[in-house]
């Protein structure tokens, strides 16, 4: 049988199935982790080799309307980095924000099997599901953006919780969506109708909805949990930037309620001092609560020193970064549901707020006690690429490397921070846990991030190497689904991955609520608005557990 | 003078049926000038002028337009075959020809 | 589907509800179409305009041969071998046009020449492609026409006439409807037209402005510099047209508006300038939210040129003008879009999806077409057609086919087809050349970088 294979004498890291580098065999047939194979199936030895589950990056920005405008803005990027064909997979540009086909293979050969886009407006969602269907070898999904929707404001304005969380779930099954999304809640309706304005403090009114952003948080995070979606409401705190901007944060998380809540991007939430002087770290502060309180996860957000590009659906931060060094802009205004912002960034080493936030990153994940909880991203591309993650292990793994990284930069900044003091080196099964296992749990993915039988076979095969960097940038093998994608560091075959989204149980009559608003405010039909399920590719549904 | 292509609805509405068919063929062939520029040139409407250009010619026929409507100089025509014989494939690096706004000469077809 | 009105003539009709115009970027997906199933064509178009009736009513089963090679007729299979091997025979293949097919065949198009090392090109290099270099250099302050509808009290047009080609884009979108903060529609809203004669569509402006031909760049410099409280020339009307009365008064009310938006259409980029005018209606545009809330937009011309836009995008990093001669995709108008590639004598083949350059194209451009292979889809006969050597007949999209469509402010849209026809798809002939190209170039044929 072609589709059996056989991984032996290989040093495993399945921190999900208590295994913490030993030394054991693994066998997969027809796309998943079996008891056993026969004697027939292809082997692949293993020995002095690191295997691990698939990577999965919980939070990037990797498809979808402000994905192309950032790819379109930049040919001045692409052109310094081709992606050349090969005989199997299909051509494409790099840079900061590579074309579809460049982020599926890039995204496997630094071993990553799945990678979920963090912010679609739903009206776009088609554009989402193509775009996701042209990049290959990884599994993937989205969040939909639900947090500043002009029809949901409407109901939790008229004290209709429940009929709020059937729109929920009606529009997350409308546009295959895995969870939800909340981008600077309430910010959306003063960046449009006041004139370029925001919301500075979570307990503030929201014009014309007589609603807070606090309050908002707190309805989605309740309505989540008795949808049972399978991952939490994705939050992206209001303030993102500012300095002071912790109060903000905690507030957020303190919304929940000790509800299960993901907050992104941390590190961008997690500035001390007082708003519109420098900020200093307030790392402290923030890993301190959440180590404290397990219904929380994140994802660190860190930036790497480099090219970036600013890409969210918060665009009075991406105004205020446009201020700050004018250069080419993007503004996307999406009618009663998000803005966006997108604008080329880089961080430097010597200056002082880019160091800052640098540093902020490792002190949170240094000061982590519970690697589950708190997961690596740089929010690719806003603290900079996912090619960055090879790079950013090394600085977990290994103190010497990041103690000589400290030299080089902004001293003023490093002051402000405790990490030169911290000694602390991340574990390959530490690794494991922040990149695959943990990812996995935050996200409800039963059968991804672990090699336990019945998981999906996407596995990773790494040659041992002591410079970190080079051993995750280049993984000797890559199993997807059971096939091997990548041989000897190159690619074997290409393959298509699946779109994993959630269908929470809901009411249809919620339908002939939204219908009327529709036809008043919106610029398509009604019925032209959900996808249909034959327009999905290849998609799996993963299940949600709802609480009524 | 200056001709300046561009959209008309019923040259919208005429390739739908087909850019062979003759009602195409006549929108696209039908050329706007100004009151003021006709009586310079000598043309009344339904008279056949020759437009020239640097790259090539083509034969139209002229229709009359109100002072306010269409400025003097200025020659419209809704684009197509015709006003491609006239147009320059210099993009300046552009990837588009100077499609609008070109440079031409008017003569009166003797009929 | 819902049960049609009693018909009185036809028995099989079939009432098509929230159908997609694809005539023009407007995609208006409103359309209630009365399709008579017998006579194979749409009888009544609810709520289309002139050219979305047009469109729909012209659209009918022609009697024509799917596949005709040098003329002669020929079976499907036998055309799809023949376009596959002009491609892979040629040196310098090149693909136009997908402004007028669904994205599913965009994609297939692409792919195509990424197998064989081609060229692509879509209708956007002599349309908005200006503007897409614009956006390279500065970026766009933008919004989805629903955001129009709700909250744009100040709507300009410059260089457009959506009357005869877009004809909704007043009434469905941006001028007349009423929105969520614009209660009384058209009078909540000033709407102003810059233009270098009167067209039809002046009279729904409020303000009109007459702009010298080719000094479009010239004005909205001035009116950038005027809102950032710079000196202009005092000669500013003669050079312009414009008084600068007028252009104070526009610049007081650009920057007090609440909600801003400047619609560009092509009397920009097809004129002196280019690029320069879009990138200065752009600049406009963000400079103005300095003040206030402003957006930007190109006024799309065909009905799916903005999914030409995303796809090439998407796949390739740049939005036209794309060629894959070294194996990976480099960008270079002027060098790799069709017009310059014709006209320079480069191309030896093209396969032209959906569109009719032999009609619209420079004499030089149109004079190369007729010397190399061509391969053509079209719904109907074109100048193109007329001297492809290979032609395929195809269903029309959105009357005939599904797919999706992106609307010129991006939205994705999909279609609801109104009849079945026997003719080929877009995308089915295009797989079958895909198809055909890959098992030719399969194995140590295969053309990887170089």
């Amino acid at each position: 049988m072609p589709s059996e294979l056989k991984i032996v004498n290989g040093r495993v890291y399945d921190p999900a199935n208590d295994i913490d580098g030993t030394v054991k065999d693994l066998c997969v047939k027809d796309g998943k982790i079996v008891d056993s194979v026969s004697k027939s199936a292809s082997r692949i030895n293993a020995h002095g080799m690191v295997v691990m589950p698939g990577a999965i990056d919980i939070h990037c920005h990797i498809a979808g309307p402000k994905v192309n405008l950032g790819r379109k803005l930049m040919p001045e990027d692409h052109r310094l980095d081709v992606h050349p064909k090969t005989a199997v997979t299909r051509s494409g540009t790099g840079g900061i924000i590579p074309s579809t086909f460049a982020t599926g293979y890039r995204y496997a050969t630094m071993g990553y099997t799945t990678a979920m886009e963090a912010a679609v407006p739903p009206i776009t969602a088609r554009h989402v599901l193509e775009e996701l269907d042209d990049t290959p070898v990884v599994d993937k999904g989205f969040y939909v953006l639900l947090g500043n929707n002009a029809f949901l404001y409407k109901l939790l304005k008229e004290g209709r919780k429940k009929e709020f969380k059937e729109a929920i779930a009606w529009w997350v099954n409308s546009v295959h969506a895995y969870t939800v999304k909340l981008v600077n809640t309430g910010s959306d309706e003063l960046w449009k109708g006041r004139k370029n304005a925001n919301i500075t403090d979570v307990n503030e009114r929201i014009d014309h909805y007589d609603i807070t952003p606090s309050f908002v948080t707190e309805s989605f995070i309740e309505a989540a949990h008795e949808l049972g979606l399978p991952h939490p409401p994705h939050i992206h705190c209001n303030n993102l930037g500012h300095s002071g901007n912790i109060s903000t944060t905690l507030d957020t998380m303190k919304a929940a309620q000790g509800r299960r809540a993901h907050m992104a991007h941390i590190q961008f939430h997690s500035f001390g001092g007082e708003m519109n002087k420098n900020p200093v770290s307030g790392a402290r502060e923030i890993i301190d609560y959440i180590n404290d309180h397990e219904n929380i996860t994140t994802d660190v957000g860190q930036v790497m020193f480099g090219k970036a590009m600013a890409m969210t659906a918060d665009a009075p931060l991406a105004w205020m970064l446009r201020n700050v060094k004018i250069d080419k802009w993007v503004n996307a205004d999406t009618e009663c549901e998000s803005g966006c912002g997108v604008l080329p960034f880089s961080y430097q080493e010597s200056i002082y707020t880019h160091t800052l936030q640098w540093a902020m990153g490792l002190e949170l994940f240094l000061m982590s006690k519970d690697p589950w909880r708190v997961l690596l991203s740089t929010d690719h591309p806003n603290g900079g690429s996912f090619m960055n993650y090879p790079k950013l292990i090394r600085l977990l793994m290994d103190s010497a490397y990041r103690r000589e990284a400290l030299q080089h930069i902004n001293q003023k900044a490093v002051a402000k921070t405790v990490l030169p003091e911290l000694e602390r080196e991340y574990t390959l099964n530490e690794i494991a846990i922040i990149t695959r296992a943990g990812p996995a749990r935050a996200l409800g993915l039963k059968n991804k991030g672990h090699l336990g039988v019945g998981a999906d076979a996407d596995i990773t095969i790494y040659t041992e190497d002591e410079d970190r960097e080079q051993m995750f940038n280049a993984p000797r093998y890559v199993i997807k689904d059971g096939t091997i994608v990548i041989k000897d560091h190159e690619f074997a075959t290409d393959h298509k991955g699946k779109l994993l989204h959630s269908k929470p149980g809901y009411n249809e009559d919620i339908a002939t609520e939204i219908e009327p608003f529709f036809e008043d405010y919106y610029s398509v039909k009604f019925s032209n608005y959900a996808i249909s399920e034959d327009y999905l590719h290849e998609h799996e549904e993963v299940p949600t557990n709802p609480k009524s | 003078m200056i001709l300046v292509p561009g959209r008309s609805q019923k040259q919208g509405t005429s390739l739908n049926k087909g850019k062979l068919k003759d009602e195409y063929l006549e929108v696209t062939t039908t050329a706007e000038l100004n009151e003021q520029d006709m009586r310079r040139l000598k043309l009344s409407n339904g008279d056949k002028i020759r437009l020239k250009s640097d790259i090539g010619q083509t034969v139209v026929t002229c229709i009359s337009k109100k002072e306010e409507d269409l400025p003097s100089g200025m020659i419209f025509i809704p684009y197509g075959p015709s006003s491609s014989q006239l147009m320059g494939s210099d993009t300046a690096a552009s990837g588009m020809p100077m499609s609008k706004h070109m440079q031409v000469e008017v003569t009166k077809v003797k009929s | 589907m819902p049960e049609a009105a009693k018909p009185k003539e036809s028995k099989n009709i079939r009432i098509v509800k929230d159908a997609t115009c694809t005539f023009c970027g407007c995609v208006c997906d409103d359309m209630e179409l009365t399709v008579d199933l017998d006579a194979h064509r749409i009888t009544k178009a609810k709520r289309a305009c002139v050219l979305g009736r047009a469109w729909f009513y012209e659209h009918t089963l022609e009697d024509r041969p799917v596949v005709l090679i040098d003329g002669k007729e020929a079976t499907l299979d036998e055309g799809l071998d023949e376009a596959a091997r002009i491609l892979v025979d040629a040196k310098f293949p090149i693909t136009y046009g997908l402004s007028d097919c669904p994205c599913e065949a965009q994609r297939v198009a692409v792919d195509i020449m990424d197998t064989i090392n081609g060229n692509i090109d879509t209708t956007t290099s002599v349309c908005h492609g200006p503007s897409g270099m614009a956006f390279q250099g500065v970026g766009e302050s933008t919004a989805t026409l629903g955001e129009i509808k709700n909250r744009a009290d100040l709507v300009i047009y410059w260089g457009g006439n959506p009357a005869e080609s877009h004809p909704r884009h007043f009434t469905r979108y941006a001028v007349t409807p009423k929105g969520m903060f614009i209660p009384n529609g058209k009078k909540d809203r000033t709407v102003v037209l810059v233009d270098v004669r009167k067209t039809p569509s002046t009279p729904v402006a409020d303000i009109f402005m007459r702009v010298k031909p080719g000094k479009d760049f010239e004005l909205l410099w001035a009116l950038r510099a005027l809102v950032k409280g710079k000196k202009i020339s005092e000669n500013i009307e003669e050079q312009t047209g414009v008084s600068r009365e007028v252009l104070d008064d526009l610049v007081e009310r650009m920057k007090n508006c609440q909600y801003g938006v400047l619609f560009m259409g092509m009397g920009l980029t097809m004129t002196r300038g280019r690029h320069f005018n879009s990138g200065a209606i752009y600049s406009l545009a963000s400079d103005l939210n300095e003040f206030t809330h402003f957006v930007a937009k190109p006024v799309r011309g065909h009905g799916n040129v903005t999914g030409a836009d995303n796809v090439v995008s998407w796949q390739t990093g740049y939005p036209f003008g794309v060629n894959f001669n070294r194996g990976y995709p480099r960008f270079n108008p002027g060098e790799f879009t069709t017009s310059d590639v014709l006209a320079r004598g480069e191309a030896d083949a093209a396969m032209i999806v959906a569109s009719d350059p032999a009609s619209n194209f420079p004499k030089k451009a149109i004079e190369h077409l007729e010397k190399i292979p061509v391969i053509s889809m079209d719904v109907k006969e074109t100048h193109t057609t007329r001297l492809s050597r290979v032609r395929f007949a195809v269903a029309t999209y959105g009357i005939n086919t599904g797919g999706t469509v992106y609307r010129m402010d991006d939205v994705p849209i999909s279609l609801r087809p109104a009849f079945d026809s026997p003719f080929p798809t877009d995308q089915e002939v295009l797989e079958g050349i895909r198809q055909r190209v890959k098992k030719m170039l399969s194995g140590s044929k295969a053309r990887v970088a170089a």
